[in-house]
């Protein structure tokens, strides 16, 4: 949309009372879905949410937290398995029976959202959001005080109505070994001012390998004192405003919270809103975002962090009650323990599971109804419901879900999966990090159920990804053949082995539920001493980026240049959706959004534009200059209209000369034989007016001779429409 | 009864979200919750008091699984119960004995005013009891069925009468007496402070030294009273960690005027020999006497019993627990959050599990309750009067029915 709406939705906002603010009930929006693979293959035939985290859903432990924090009106957006999402809202009680709690909630369902950003753009389709509400993902445990937050945020409100959104935030030292914090995630780093708590820098995954932040001078240049942190933990608990949806509604190419969001906010300074930070301190708060999380969070559930979200305190549905026994060990009332087996400590039992004789149970959580042969070791490990396992089996540091079946003298070594019902034939070793499911492995197209967002491997954080960058083509293997290769003459597995496609850019020790091996903390630990040597001490990094900044003021043009290429860059990405098929005008108005975020001319839009279509042209010519010349003209022919949008006046038309001068000159070489050919196609197409190519010539002349060879290679033409113009003129 | 379904849900919650926490203010809650309970339930034309008990019981239930460590929750459903079968009693007896004093406290409960001490409920309860059975321990370990053999025969007596009029009249004075009687439980519980801090002068003398650990409302006023009537005594307050409620109460009593000093807990060792008498309060006082208190209190115990210390329990009887303790360490007690104690900030790095063997290193305990065992109890102070800890059974029999020590649901039929 175009700035005026965007000034419009702003103005609006800043318009309201304040008292009416105040008023209305306190809302907040559930995303029952993580928008994210991370929990593949569980969540190919179970919503995220629903898996249960310490013998409960996730989702009952965020209602719960929402209902006691004093939301009164709850939106749970469902997406992926929207009807699991919703059967299991009526079942708990949630909806249906209004008058039982304090909080209603209302499932909304939409199919085709991908992302958190249209998930908040169907909510603001639906108008159901009045006031500041909470935005919370479905997998967020947390058991703070909402009241000072709001109260802070109010009041920030009603001095400044651009402070849209007000971020939870948390202490937490990342390790300084593996710079990953307790929860599987890269080392935040975020620039806080002191004083008003504003956040100025947000970066989710910096460069840790060389302690190294880039941060814009004018942030320190309008900002006398700033915090620079990388040891806070972001709790994805945001209490936004309403103006947080109708931003998302205008900028349709925000998808990812943080990454587009927030990041946007920050970089934007033409809207001016602001994001401010609270930071709890006795309170708990940590989200779910891999099985790294899932493990530290179920045991700082089991460790009372959490506390009143603790198992013996949190039931759900109709089950027994859980009794805690010394040693953080709950055991719920009709567990059959055999008297020789041992439950260590910070373990969970759930109801109606055996255990047999010398068993031994330790840091794990055993659901309902599990059937646990003798000699069985377990450790560290999620079991969930009604599973079987029968005698001699051991099972370390890995998942395992409902129904599963494991062979007598099975082995599931550390950070496995194993997803629905999957069986495990006798004395088959499942090797490390292994995922197995019963549903094969989806190949690219078919994943539209679940889509990933941003995971794009290098660089440039800022530019939108608009495709699920999943790296495709991996054959499905059934895993027979792959265990007998290692196991000999046994039955192996039923179900299908994944591989892991996020390999290439998440190494699998980082997030999975085992411990990180010893050999690669060794490793770490020698890269960070040598580290060490290298830069000094942990304060050290807190300095530095001053220092870096410093550097930067005696480069300006460097900066804007390096603008200028993101945004060309993001013009080339826009046009190549164009490319897939969307309305042309659609994409005139994304580019000028762009250009507004970027704050260009219309003509550096012109150049980027010609610049990406060129770029086309040369992508579809495969390699001959005949075929260039003519897919060149063949994509001039196709996106004159758009291209003429753009050269209103002659100043434009002389950007794209100038532009595709340097094209040929520098970057794309391959074009620069056919200058002269193509200039008259652009005459022809009218896409530069004589005008432009008689002045971009007179410019030339007094150039130097290096500056010359296109005009000289196009100098027949030059003449020709020289020529053409002067007889118009005896015409005349 | 489904009208009431939502207030019974809503409470249940608070329980379970340890939003109402607190003897005092959960006793009075339930008090109240389950006196609409009653005056909500629809009277059947036979077997009245039983299903009436039934519906507390039902409710009770749900209340005692939503937060067991509340066991003021329980105290309070059990003593409905035994209000119940009491006002049945009563008005059985009444029904034989004449109609002159059925007419009269009718009269009463109508005009909404239950002032009249000489026809209290209870009173007359107790009066038809003595009458009917003397109190022995056949009493006590007698079970339901008497009483629904009772009720029984009384409604089957109005039957007999042959007036349905009256019948409609005896129910309703049933449901009233009940109600008054419940009225009166509140009362007592919002007054218990005033009647235990009457006692305070018989305790605290001149010139003496009292400790104290955390803070108690109980305590709190009892030492006011002493106060106002213008004893002079001095007050070692230990802060009570890792909740520090004492500091709450040193600033109170200083407000008042009374000597107060603010010492560590791990220091009550080494002032107990400097004090006269300990005065704490309770969270319950279970069946043999000892007591569920605060965390830090057998310690002080043990340390006065050392020193020949008086150590004296002050609570209401709404504290008055017919259960007897079963390891109370662990299952009457409640584990709260380690944030109390640690920073999870400075501390986040003990708990990284990657770099660690997946068990965690560092465990963190944090119990709200101590039980302290009866042994070490000189004197309990509860509105009825001091009594010795082996007494307790006694006062316990008084309040409760023996079969309603388990509280759960008999269906209807039997």
């Amino acid at each position: 949309m175009s700035k005026k709406s965007r000034g419009g939705g702003g103005g609006a906002a800043a318009g309201e009372d304040p008292e009416d603010l105040s008023r209305s009930p306190l809302q907040a929006v559930l995303l029952a879905d993580s928008f994210t693979l991370k929990f593949r293959p569980i969540t190919l035939e179970r919503p995220k949410v629903l898996l249960p985290l310490v013998n409960v859903p996730m989702i009952e432990y965020t209602l719960s937290w929402l209902e006691s924090a004093g939301v009164e009106e709850c939106f749970v957006f469902c997406c992926a398995h929207a009807q699991q999402v919703k059967e299991h809202l009526g079942k708990a009680g949630w909806t249906g029976k209004p008058a039982a709690r304090e909080m209603t909630v209302t499932a909304v369902e939409s199919h085709d959202a991908i992302s958190a950003g249209d998930a908040l753009r169907v909510m603001y389709g639906r108008g159901v959001i009045h006031g500041d509400f909470v935005l919370i993902s479905g997998d967020t445990i947390s058991n703070m005080n909402l009241k000072d937050a709001l109260q802070e945020h109010k009041d920030r409100r009603k001095k400044d109505p651009l402070a849209v959104m007000t971020m939870v935030i948390k202490h937490s030292k990342p390790s300084i070994l593996t710079n990953q914090t307790r929860l599987g995630n890269d080392e935040i780093v975020m620039a806080i001012d002191p004083e008003t708590k504003e956040l100025l820098y947000y970066e989710d995954r910096a460069d840790v390998s060389n302690l190294y932040v880039t941060i814009d001078k004018d942030i320190l240049a309008s900002n006398p004192t700033l915090q620079l942190r990388n040891n806070m933990e972001d709790c994805y608990i945001d209490i936004c405003s309403p103006e947080v949806l109708s931003l998302f509604t205008d900028n349709f190419d925000y998808q990812h919270l943080r990454r587009h969001f927030v990041k946007g906010l920050l970089v934007d300074d033409i809207m001016g809103y602001k994001i401010y930070t609270h930071e709890i301190r006795s309170s708990y708060a940590a989200r779910i975002d891999n099985f790294r999380s899932y493990d530290t969070v179920s045991k700082d559930i089991i460790q009372r962090w959490t506390y009143p979200m603790v198992p013996d305190v949190l039931s759900f549905g109709d089950r027994q009650e859980i009794k805690l026994h010394r040693q953080g060990i709950y055991k719920a009332s009709d567990v059959t323990l055999s008297h020789c087996a041992q439950i260590g400590a910070n373990s969970v039992v759930g109801n109606g599971t055996s255990v047999g004789e010398n068993c031994k149970v330790s840091n794990s959580v055993i659901g309902q109804g599990c059937n646990i042969g003798k000699n069985v070791l377990i450790h560290g490990s999620y079991i969930w419901d009604n599973v079987t396992i029968e005698d001699g089996c051991k099972v370390s540091n890995s998942l395992v879900c409902d129904g599963v079946h494991l062979g007598a003298g099975a082995i599931v070594e550390p950070g496995c999966i194993l997803s629905f019902k999957v069986e495990v034939g006798k004395n088959v070793v499942v090797p490390a990090y292994s995922k197995v499911a019963l549903l094969p492995q989806p190949s690219n197209e078919d994943s539209d159920e679940e889509l990933e967002y941003a995971d794009t491997n290098s660089g440039v954080t800022d530019s939108p990804p608009f495709s699920s960058m999943r790296s495709a083509d991996h054959p499905t293997v059934s895993d027979d053949d792959d265990l007998e290769a290692s196991e000999t003459g046994t039955c192996g597995v039923v179900g299908y082995v994944w591989e892991n496609v996020d390999a290439g850019i998440q190494e699998e020790w980082r997030q999975s539920i085992a411990p990180i091996p010893k050999d690669k903390l060794e490793e770490l630990q020698h890269a960070a001493s040598f580290d060490d040597d290298d830069d000094g001490s942990e304060d050290d990094f807190k300095n530095r980026p001053t220092v870096l900044d410093q550097d930067d003021d005696s480069d300006v043009s460097a900066v804007e240049d390096d603008d200028y290429s993101k945004f060309e860059k993001e013009v080339e990405e826009t046009f190549q959706r164009a490319l897939d098929g969307i309305h042309q005008d659609n994409l005139i108005l994304e580019i000028n959004a762009l250009r507004l975020s970027y704050s260009l001319q219309h003509a550096d839009c012109a150049g980027a534009l010609f610049h990406s279509v060129m770029r086309s042209a040369l992508v579809a010519a495969q390699s001959t200059n005949g075929n260039l010349l003519k897919t060149t003209a063949e994509a001039l022919g196709k996106w004159k209209d758009l291209l003429r949008n753009y050269t209103k006046s002659v100043d434009e038309e002389m950007e794209i000369l100038l532009k595709f001068e340097e094209m040929c000159q520098e970057n794309t070489k391959e074009f620069s034989p056919l200058f002269s050919k193509i200039l008259p196609y652009l005459y022809d197409k009218e896409v530069v007016s004589e005008d432009a190519i008689l002045r971009w010539a007179e410019e030339k002349e007094n150039a130097d001779e290096s500056d010359k060879v296109f005009v000289k290679q196009s100098e027949a033409f030059i003449q020709w429409l020289k020529e053409a113009e002067e007889e118009d003129e005896e015409e005349e | 009864m489904p009208d009431v379904q939502p207030l019974v849900s809503e409470f249940v919650l608070k329980l379970k979200r340890r939003k109402v926490e607190g003897s005092h203010a959960v006793a009075r809650q339930t008090a109240e919750l389950l006196r609409s309970v009653v005056s909500q339930h629809r009277m059947g034309s036979t077997n009245q008091a039983a299903a009436l008990a039934d519906a507390v019981r039902g409710v009770g239930e749900q209340l005692i699984a939503a937060n067991p460590i509340e066991l003021a929750v329980g105290n309070i459903v059990r003593r409905v119960l035994h209000i119940i079968k009491e006002e049945d009693i009563s008005s059985t007896a009444v029904g034989i004995e004449g109609l002159s004093v059925t007419a009269e406290s009718d009269d009463e409960y109508d005009s909404g005013n239950d002032d009249h001490p000489t026809l209290s409920a209870a009173v007359l309860a107790a009066h038809a009891r003595n009458a009917l059975r003397a109190p022995s321990l056949q009493t006590l370990l007698e079970d339901i069925p008497v009483s629904t053999a009772l009720s029984r025969s009384a409604s089957s007596a109005g039957d007999s009468d042959g007036k349905s009029g009256d019948k409609s009249s005896k129910s309703r004075k049933l449901k009233h007496d009940v109600i008054a009687a419940i009225g009166d439980l509140i009362d007592e519980i919002d007054t218990c402070y005033d009647q235990i801090s009457e006692q305070a002068v018989e305790h605290i003398h001149q010139n003496e030294v009292i400790l104290t650990l955390g803070r108690s409302r109980t305590v709190k006023e009892f030492l006011y009273a002493a106060k106002e009537k213008k004893r002079s005594f001095r007050v070692f307050v230990a802060e009570g960690a890792p909740r520090y409620k004492g500091h709450v109460l040193a600033k109170e009593l200083v407000e008042k005027g009374v000597q107060t000093t603010v010492i560590t807990d791990s220091a009550v060792f080494a002032m107990i020999s400097r004090v006269n008498m300990v005065i704490v309060g309770a969270h319950a006082i279970m069946a043999n006497g000892g007591v569920i208190a605060p965390v830090g209190m057998n310690m002080v115990a043990l340390a006065a019993q050392r020193h020949a210390v008086p150590f004296v329990v002050v609570a209401g009887s709404h504290k008055l627990c017919p259960l007897y303790p079963h390891n109370p360490e662990v299952l009457l007690n409640e584990l709260k959050s380690p944030s109390d104690l640690l920073d999870f900030g400075e501390f986040s790095s003990c708990m990284n599990f990657s770099t660690q063997d997946g068990t965690p290193l560092l465990n963190v305990v944090n119990p709200t309750f101590d039980y302290v065992p009866p042994k070490l109890v000189s004197l309990f102070i509860t509105d009825t009067g001091g009594h010795s800890p082996s007494y307790m059974y006694r006062l316990i029999a008084e309040y409760y029915s023996a079969d309603d020590l388990v509280v759960r649901r008999k269906s209807t039929s039997s």
